[in-house]
């Protein structure tokens, strides 16, 4: 096993056409994930090298078996293409585009919840099933199969952890990249709720960073609904307090959303904070090999 | 983006919700012009984008003529600091309003809750400064309402937030009807907050919004052209200046390592690993996701143009950032950009080997290539304390 992609995901790509779109919806393909559509309004009937284009994502899902969408258009279109997967019953949306507007998301999520829909982004680098399905931008090459799930805020910083256990001789079971949007479509407790459930994962890597309280809330939620390992990290020791405008975010976070708080209320529910990826990488082998 | 006070009331004034009359100026002459018009008492406020103007001496009450020019003397150029020790902020413009004839000050906002993933509107009636330490200690005296994906925020929603926070009778329609044009202002702008502090209910039972504090979603900006030509933040530092400028996400510290990685997540890691080398970094700067080669120029112009930077570390992991791309931005930078200090280089990810082969190709002065991200940390440390 592993989760969200895998053997069965069958993928359509808004956005192939264009130039980023093209350049990595290929590379996802090489790697064996099964891109079966792509879609762009006007340009249905084309193909890029051998994936046919429809102009509607409930298009692809009926003739092809799509249920799997990755976002890849420009943020001004991304929110309505999201909208399309959703009603075209797709049941996984992952979407990379960046800058699409927080109001959007509201809606979005909500419309995605009540139809059952699972969303992952935006703003996010993807998911990487090592060995079954890359969708997204993850550089698969710096990964191998394996039994760590690593759920992430940041995608660069993923790429590091991920390369880091390689060299500690682990492997992934999948690379989820949840995004650092204030509104995202899944966030860490809803993957560590697959985590939790998926056979082939041992232990979970979760990477964090400063901002609103998602770690705090997961550490509370390990404490409680996780039996497997988890090693987290932490980014933001020596950024700059942000600048806080008014009182209503502190009194509705309860948290300061400092590196330190979010480190603290971690190794208070017994989770290890790594100092840096490095050390992070060596804590997942330590507690691994222990309990091997 | 924060909107400054006045142009929150500008916003306000355009969704209905009462502000008293003011005008905004920037010079001593101008706000004493708008005293005179306005007439006396009147307030003069400091414009910033923060909070805590009143307790730095931002805001003053001028009973007459000599009065408001001593207060826009004293506030015009004035440095204040946040309560978290934020910034300075340097006051370039000031707010001069009627004062108002206050019989009761409420504390209201409306907020983007992240993690509730909903819209949440928060009213107290003992508003004022320590709403946050009310909310500690007295929870029940912050009424908070959610407003629910399907059912919205009106009338009916608005009255009962209202009555339970204890708004006295004859003033419950008038702030039941702000909080509603309030939530559709937050709408209507993609605005993440706004927040009324103090809300005031007149001598003659009027409910004015006193102050405000908003701020926009930058995501949406394409779509609030009259919000987007507000953008008048001032930036102090020439380095954040000049980044802004050209479009890089920088944000100047006060050590002498630069610093420059790919994604906003790597490059704190980043900060953080070099502090715990004994380095002090000089400043954060995202290079972004697929920077091109110009991009890199910039970013290389902006991290020397500060004097303070000994040696510069590039830690770089591509994802959607190819390495042979960073790598040539490195060598058209030291073709058109004085650098002057030991640059410190790991590249890893896409197409990290072709990068790495053109630099060592071009075998740049001063140049050091390094293979994991904690010996980069350790070595351009050691090169900022040589030099």
């Amino acid at each position: 096993m592993s989760i969200i992609v895998d053997n069965d995901t069958k993928l359509a790509i808004s956005g192939l056409t264009g130039r980023e779109g093209t350049f990595h919806g290929l590379r996802n393909r090489s790697y064996g994930t099964d891109v079966v559509a792509g879609v762009t309004p006007k340009k249905g009937g084309q193909d890029v090298e051998g994936i046919p284009i429809f102009d509607t994502i409930k298009e692809a899902v009926d003739e092809r078996g799509a249920n799997t969408s990755m976002i890849f258009v420009p943020a001004r279109f991304a929110a309505a293409a999201m909208k399309e997967a959703i009603d075209a019953g797709i049941e996984t949306v992952i979407t990379i585009t960046e800058h699409i507007p927080v109001h959007d998301m509201l809606d979005l999520y909500w419309k995605a919840r009540d139809a059952g829909v699972r969303l992952i982004g935006p703003n996010c680098p993807g998911v990487l099933s090592p060995g079954k399905a890359n969708v997204g931008i993850i550089p698969a090459q710096f990964f191998e199969q394996g039994s760590i799930g690593v759920v992430s805020k940041s995608g660069t910083l993923t790429y590091q952890i991920g390369n880091e256990l390689k060299q500690a001789g682990l492997g992934n079971s999948t690379i989820v990249g949840i995004g650092g949007d204030p509104i995202v479509g899944s966030d860490f407790i809803d993957i560590l709720t697959l985590f939790e459930d998926d056979d082939e994962t041992e232990l979970i890597v979760m990477v964090g960073e400063i901002g609103g309280d998602a770690e705090e809330r997961a550490a509370d939620f390990i404490a409680e609904n996780v039996s497997k390992p988890v090693v987290a990290y932490i980014a933001g020791f020596t950024a700059p307090p942000g600048k806080q405008m008014g009182h209503a975010g502190a009194i509705i976070s309860g948290s300061s959303g400092t590196a330190e708080a979010k480190k603290q209320a971690l190794e208070a529910q017994g989770i290890r904070v790594g100092k840096s990826p490095t050390e992070t990488a060596q804590l997942a082998a330590e507690t691994i090999g222990a309990k091997a | 983006m924060d909107l400054l006070e006045y142009q929150g009331k500008q916003l306000f004034a355009r969704h209905g919700v009462p502000t008293p009359e003011g005008r905004v100026a920037d010079t001593v002459e101008a706000a004493v012009e708008a005293a005179d018009e306005i007439g006396y008492p009147c307030v003069i406020k400091a414009q910033v984008q923060i909070g805590g103007r009143g307790k730095a001496g931002g805001i003053k009450v001028a009973e007459n003529r000599q009065q408001a020019e001593e207060h826009a003397n004293a506030i015009l150029g004035m440095d204040i600091r946040g309560p978290r020790g934020e910034g300075p902020f340097t006051v370039h413009q000031v707010w001069i309003e009627r004062a108002s004839e206050i019989d009761a000050e409420y504390y209201a906002s409306i907020i983007l809750d992240r993690s509730a993933k909903k819209v949440l509107a928060m009213l107290s009636t003992t508003g004022g400064m320590n709403v946050e330490e009310i909310a500690e200690k007295d929870p029940d005296a912050l009424v908070r309402r959610y407003v629910e994906p399907h059912e919205g925020f009106g009338e009916a929603q608005a009255e009962t937030l209202v009555a339970d926070a204890g708004v006295e009778e004859d003033a419950r329609g008038k702030t039941a009807e702000m909080m509603v044009k309030l939530h559709q202002a937050f709408n209507e702008s993609d605005a993440t907050l706004i927040e009324v502090n103090p809300m005031v209910v007149t001598k003659d039972r009027d409910v004015i919004a006193l102050d405000s504090k908003v701020t926009i979603d930058n995501s949406a900006l394409f779509r609030h052209e009259d919000l987007a030509e507000m953008d008048e933040s001032f930036i102090e530092d020439p380095q954040e200046r000049m980044a802004k400028e050209k479009g890089l996400t920088y944000v100047k510290l006060d050590g002498d390592i630069g610093i420059l990685g790919n994604g906003a997540g790597l490059c704190m890691s980043t900060l953080d690993v070099v502090a715990q080398a004994g380095g002090k970094p000089a400043n954060f700067l995202d290079a972004g996701g697929g920077s091109k080669a110009e991009a890199i120029v910039d970013a290389l112009e902006v991290i020397t143009s500060d004097e303070k930077v000994k040696a510069i570390l590039f830690n770089i992991f591509g994802g959607i950032t190819r390495g042979d791309e960073i790598a040539r931005g490195i060598i058209e930078a030291s073709q058109r950009v004085e650098i002057g200090v030991p640059l410190v280089v790991r590249l890893d990810g896409t197409n990290s080997e072709e990068g790495l082969g053109l630099l060592a190709d071009a075998d740049l002065p001063d140049l050091h290539l390094e293979k994991t991200m904690l010996g980069a940390a350790e070595k351009v440390v050691e090169l900022a304390r040589a030099s």
